[in-house]
Parts: structure tokens; C-alpha cells; sequence
């Protein structure tokens, strides 16, 4: 069962991919999705995200691939955005189906976990007509070293 | 007879620009001779990983570069 992954340079709808996610999959007692959104408030006006072509998607089908091969999963939707974004706009959902909810929970973590610390993207903010570059943050690792 | 280099994140900042096309030249010390201080300063962090043609190298030091070749330099990275 091949993932479904994605990396888009235009706004996607979270809900509309959710609907036909769970249409797909009618045989999984659960699904776990998670939506990462731009934060708004502390005076962010925009938040750009860039990859590399060359790395980026080929990385998010290999870690979906571990995902899969690690848990018993039905299904498996990992949609991430590039470009420039506005407060509240979706910037990655991702979503496990499967029989039990444990493993769709586990697997919906890990998948998050590895986008945010091991993916090929960097994210730079606008505030106060500034663009800062934003630098992972420790808890980003100490989070991956639970899946070791 | 060239070589494109492209810096990603807050490198992109350090070059001035995302791509870069330089002259070629078998290596990587011989490359970062060509660069400004500011640049190669800022490439030194050993945080920051080297790809050539969209795979990562791990052993920069016994790297050869072909005409053509395209060198990313990735610094940590920042995504979801």
C-alpha cells in the first residue's frame, strides 16, 4: 500500500483531503490526522518555507515508506507546504489510517516528528517588515531520539 | 564550464542570492578559495551538510567535482 505524499506550492484544503482520505479507506476502525498551521499573533505577518527539489520530496516518500514498514497502517497522507503563507493558513497534515488506533497514532506522531527535525525544509518569518530565518529548536531533536 | 552551487535557508542571505554559478574546479577547498570570507565563514559550521547532485556527501575532503555538478549547502533545518 503505497503512501500518499505530497509537497505543494499552493494552498491546500485540510478538510477536503481529510473527507476523501477517510473515503479511501473505509475499512480502518481509525484514523489520526495532524494539521500544523501558521501561528498567528506575535506579530507574524508571513512565513515562507523553501526546499531543495533535489532532497525534499524523495526524503518525505522515505520517511513515509519507514512509517509504514514500522506500523500497521492501511493508509498514509503526508501533504507539506512550500512557499509563502498567511496566519491560519495550513502548512502540513498528515494522516494514518488503520485497523487499531495505536498504531495510527504512533505512526501519525512519528511521521510529524521527522518532517519538523529531519525534513528538507527551512522557514523564515515576516515581522515588523523583517524576514528572520527560523532555527530548529532543541526540542525538535529530543523529540526524534524517541524513535530511536 | 561551470559549477552551480546553491544555498538554502539563511546561506541564501550570506551569498546574497540562492544559485550561484562559478567557474569549475576539482575541489572543495579550491572552490571556497574562490568565495568571500563572509560566505566561506558562514559555510564553515559543521552544522551545515554538503549535497552534490542531490546526494548527500559524508567525506567532503576526498570529494571530486565533475563540470556541470550542482553543490547545495543545507543548514539545519526548520520544517513543519
Amino acid at each position: 500500500m503505497p503512501a500518499d505524499v505530497r509537497l505543494l506550492t499552493a494552498p491546500f484544503d485540510p478538510a477536503g483531503e481529510m473527507a476523501a482520505f477517510a473515503a479511501a479507506h473505509p475499512a480502518s476502525g481509525g484514523i489520526v490526522s495532524f494539521l500544523g498551521q501558521v501561528r498567528a499573533g506575535d506579530e507574524v505577518e508571513a512565513l515562507e518555507l523553501r526546499h531543495y527539489g533535489p532532497l525534499t520530496l524523495p526524503g518525505m516518500e522515505a520517511l513515509a515508506d519507514r512509517a509504514l514498514r514500522r506500523w500497521t497502517l492501511d493508509g498514509l497522507l503526508v501533504i507539506h507546504r512550500s512557499g509563502r503563507m498567511k496566519p491560519a493558513e495550513p502548512i502540513v497534515l498528515v494522516a494514518a489510517a488503520a485497523r487499531h488506533r495505536r498504531d495510527a497514532f504512533a505512526a501519525a506522531e512519528f511521521a510529524m516528528d521527522h518532517l519538523k527535525s529531519e525534513s528538507w525544509f527551512w522557514k523564515r518569518e515576516l515581522a515588523g517588515g523583517h524576514w528572520r530565518w527560523i532555527e530548529p529548536r532543541e526540542q525538535d531533536f529530543s523529540d526524534l531520539q524517541r524513535w530511536q | 564550464m561551470a559549477l552551480k552551487l546553491v544555498f538554502l535557508g539563511r546561506l541564501e542571505d550570506a551569498a546574497g542570492q540562492g544559485e550561484r554559478d562559478v567557474p569549475h574546479v576539482p575541489s572543495l577547498p579550491q572552490l571556497l578559495t574562490g568565495l568571500e570570507s563572509e560566505l566561506v565563514a558562514a559555510l564553515a559550521d559543521p552544522r551545515i551538510r554538503l549535497a552534490v547532485n542531490g546526494e548527500i556527501v559524508s567525506d567532503r575532503n576526498s570529494l571530486l567535482l565533475d563540470d556541470g555538478d550542482e553543490l547545495a549547502f543545507l543548514p539545519p533545518v526548520s520544517g513543519g
